[in-house]
C-alpha cells in the first residue's frame, strides 16, 4: 500500500463531536471539503498537532503523531507540517523577507528543501520582499504565507481555506499559483475548502466531510458525477467535469474548439496549445435538455445521449437529470414539470444543450508552464 | 535637596530596578499561563493577582513582616542560610516590593499576550520552531509595547511605595531608606525644605512616567488599573 496518513480520532470541542476514520494518501492534493462548521478546520488542526483534545491515532506513513492510548503527541513543530492558515498569520514583526527567512532557518534537514530562488520564482515573491506585512493585500498575504510554509521544507502541507477572505476577482488570481505549487513542489496537500470549484480546480481526489464525520471520498473526476455527493455539494454549483482536448483556435470568432470524446464542442477562447487535455465544469443548472435535435437555437454545445437517471429533489421545483453520452455524462437541472411535460424517462434518447462551461485546468502534463488564468 | 538624600535616592533605583527585573522574569509565565490558561482557578490566580492593587500597603507589609520574621519558617530559614535576617534588610524589601508591585507587571503583560493570541505562536510552531524559540522570536517582539508598559509602570510604582516599605524595611540608612520614607522623615523633623524637594523630584518622575506611556499607547487607557 502506498504511504498514507492514517487516521482515526475523535474529539469533543464544545457542543460539537468529532469522528474522523481516513487514510488520506500522500501524493497530490486531497482537497476536504464540506459545509462549514462540519469538523474540516478542527481535524486539520488535529494533524498539524495544534488541538490537544483529540483522542485516538494520527499515523504519518508509519511514524506516529498521535496516540491516545500510548500517551504519544509528537508537537506540531516536529512534525514537519507546513500550515497556510485562513488568516495568513504572518509575523507583523517581521518584513515578507523575514517571514520566508524564518521559515528557511528552522526548515527540516532530512527530505528535498524547495530553495528560496524557487519558491519566490513560483509565487511571485521578489516584488513584495522588503514589504511590511500589513502593507500587503489579502492575495499577496497568501502568496507569502503559502511560500514561507513551502519553504520550511514540509512533508505534507495543510491549506485551510486559503481563498475565504478573498474576492471572487482576487481568488482567480491567486489560484494558479496554489495550482503550480501543490504540483511543481511536488508535497502532499490537504486543501481544506467550501468552494467546490476550488476543489475541481486543485484537487485529485475528495473527502466530504458533515456533522465531524466522513461523508463521501473518491477520485476526481468521478467523484464529483455521482449523484450521492449532491446534497453535499449543493444545488446551486452540483455538475461533471468533462475532459476535453484542444482541437483548433478559431481567432476571428474568439473561440477555441475542443473535442470530448468524440462530440465537438466550443468556448471562449482558451490560451492552451492545441492537443493539451484540459478540465472543464458544466453546472447543471447551465444544462437544458431537449428531446429532439434542436434547430434555431444559440447554444452551440449539444450532445446527444441517454437518460441515465432522474431524481427528483422534494420539495423543491426541480429535479436532476443525468444524460449519459458516449464521451461521458452530464447532469442538467430543469423544473420538475418540465420533466412531466418532456414526458422524460430513464433509457430515453435526448439532447443535452450546455449553455456555458467554465475552464478549470489543464490536465496533462502536471504544473508545467506559467498559470494559465481561468476563463470565467 | 540635602546631600544626605542622595542615599535614599540611590537605594530607591537600586530597588526598583532590582524589583523590575525580578518580575519581569516571575511575571512573564504567570502572564502567558493567565493568558491562554483554561483552568478553572485562573479567576482565583487573577484574583490573587490583583490583591496588591485593593489591599491596604500596612496589611500587605504587616502579613509580610509576620512571614519574614526570624521565628517564621521563610525568614527562619533565610537567616540559616544567609545569616542574616529577612526583615528590615534590602532583600527583605525587594522580596516586599515584588509582591506589592506583581499586579502592575502581570496585568499589562497578560493583556499584551491576550491580544497577540495562539494564531502567530500556532503558525511560528508549524514552521518548526520550539516553545522557547517561538516565545523568544515570535510572542516576546510581539509583545514589545506590553513589556514596556509593564515594566515603566513596576519601576514607578516600586519607586512610590511606602506602606509596605515602613512596615517591612523601616527606616535603615543605606539599607531601607528609601526616598518615601526620607520624605515622611523630613516632614517628621519638619523640614520641609528637603521633604519639598524630594516630593517635588517625585512629582516630576511620576508625571514623566505616564506621560512616556500614555504617548507610547496613543492615548489609551492604563490596563493596569
Amino acid at each position: 500500500m502506498a504511504a498514507a496518513l492514517d487516521i482515526a480520532v475523535s474529539a469533543r470541542l464544545g457542543g460539537f463531536e468529532l469522528d474522523v476514520r481516513h487514510a488520506f494518501a500522500l501524493s497530490g492534493v486531497t482537497a476536504l471539503f464540506g459545509a462549514s462548521g462540519s469538523g474540516k478546520t478542527t481535524l486539520l488542526r488535529i494533524i498539524a498537532g495544534l488541538e490537544d483534545g483529540a483522542r485516538g491515532t494520527v499515523d504519518y506513513a508509519g511514524e506516529t503523531w498521535l496516540s491516545s492510548a500510548e500517551r504519544i503527541r509528537t508537537p506540531a513543530h516536529r512534525r514537519g507540517v507546513g500550515v497556510v492558515f485562513q488568516d495568513a498569520r504572518l509575523f507583523t514583526h517581521l518584513d515578507v523577507a523575514g517571514n520566508l527567512g524564518y521559515a528557511l532557518r528552522r526548515a527540516r534537514h532530512t527530505g528535498p528543501r524547495p530553495s528560496l530562488e524557487a519558491v519566490s520564482a513560483a509565487l511571485d515573491l521578489a516584488p513584495l520582499m522588503n514589504r511590511r506585512t500589513d502593507a500587503l493585500s489579502g492575495g499577496e498575504r497568501q502568496r507569502v504565507a503559502m511560500g514561507r510554509a513551502l519553504l520550511s521544507a514540509p512533508r505534507l502541507m495543510l491549506l485551510d481555506e486559503p481563498l475565504a477572505a478573498l474576492d471572487n476577482r482576487r481568488k482567480a488570481a491567486i489560484l494558479p499559483y496554489i495550482e503550480r505549487v501543490v504540483h511543481e513542489f511536488g508535497i502532499p496537500a490537504i486543501y481544506v475548502t467550501h468552494a467546490i470549484d476550488e476543489v475541481a480546480h486543485l484537487a485529485d481526489r475528495i473527502v466530504v466531510m458533515t456533522e465531524g464525520r466522513v461523508a463521501a471520498t473518491g477520485d476526481l473526476p468521478e467523484a464529483l458525477e455521482r449523484l450521492d455527493l449532491q446534497p453535499l455539494t449543493g444545488h446551486f454549483e452540483a455538475g461533471v467535469l468533462l475532459e476535453v482536448t484542444v482541437t483548433a483556435q478559431n481567432l476571428a470568432h474568439r473561440l477555441t474548439h475542443v473535442d470530448f470524446g468524440g462530440q465537438p464542442m466550443t468556448m471562449p477562447m482558451l490560451n492552451i496549445p492545441l492537443g493539451e487535455t484540459i478540465r472543464l465544469r458544466a453546472r447543471a443548472r447551465d444544462v437544458s435538455i431537449a428531446t429532439e435535435p434542436p434547430r434555431g437555437l444559440s447554444i452551440r454545445n449539444v450532445l446527444e445521449g441517454r437518460i441515465a437517471d432522474i431524481t427528483e429533489e422534494p420539495e423543491t421545483a426541480f429535479a436532476e437529470v443525468s444524460v449519459e453520452t458516449p464521451s461521458g455524462h452530464v447532469r442538467a437541472r430543469l423544473t420538475r414539470l418540465s420533466v412531466e411535460e418532456l414526458g422524460l424517462e430513464r433509457g430515453q434518447q435526448v439532447y443535452a444543450l450546455i449553455k456555458s462551461v467554465a475552464f478549470d485546468r489543464r490536465v496533462v502534463p502536471r504544473g508545467s508552464g506559467a498559470p494559465v488564468s481561468p476563463e470565467r | 535637596m540635602a546631600f544626605d538624600d542622595l542615599g535614599p535616592l540611590w537605594l530607591t533605583l537600586q530597588l526598583a530596578a532590582v524589583t523590575t527585573l525580578v518580575l519581569v522574569v516571575l511575571g512573564t509565565p504567570l502572564a502567558w499561563w493567565l493568558a491562554f490558561t483554561r483552568a478553572r482557578i485562573k479567576p482565583a490566580v487573577e484574583a490573587v493577582t490583583a490583591l496588591p492593587l485593593v489591599l491596604p500597603p500596612t496589611v500587605m507589609g504587616f502579613y509580610l513582616l509576620v512571614l519574614m520574621s526570624p521565628g517564621n519558617p521563610l525568614g527562619g530559614a533565610w537567616l540559616r542560610f544567609t545569616g542574616d535576617t529577612l526583615s528590615f534588610s534590602f532583600s527583605g524589601l525587594v522580596i516586599a516590593s515584588v509582591i506589592y508591585s506583581l499586579p502592575f507587571m502581570v496585568q499589562p503583560l497578560q493583556s499584551a499576550f491576550e491580544t497577540i493570541g495562539r494564531a502567530p505562536v500556532e503558525a511560528a510552531a508549524t514552521l518548526g520552531a520550539g516553545p522557547l524559540d517561538r516565545f523568544l522570536t515570535v510572542a516576546s517582539p510581539l509583545a514589545f509595547r506590553g513589556y514596556l508598559t509593564a515594566m515603566v509602570l513596576t519601576f514607578a510604582h516600586t519607586i512610590g511605595e511606602f506602606g509596605v516599605v515602613l512596615m517591612v524595611g523601616g527606616n535603615i540608612r543605606g539599607e531601607t531608606r528609601v526616598i518615601s520614607i526620607a520624605i515622611y522623615e523630613h516632614v517628621e523633623t519638619l523640614d520641609y525644605a528637603a521633604a519639598h524637594g524630594l516630593s517635588a523630584l517625585l512629582l516630576a518622575f511620576s508625571f514623566i512616567v505616564l506621560l512616556a506611556i500614555y504617548a507610547m499607547n496613543g492615548g489609551r487607557a492604563l490596563r493596569a488599573r
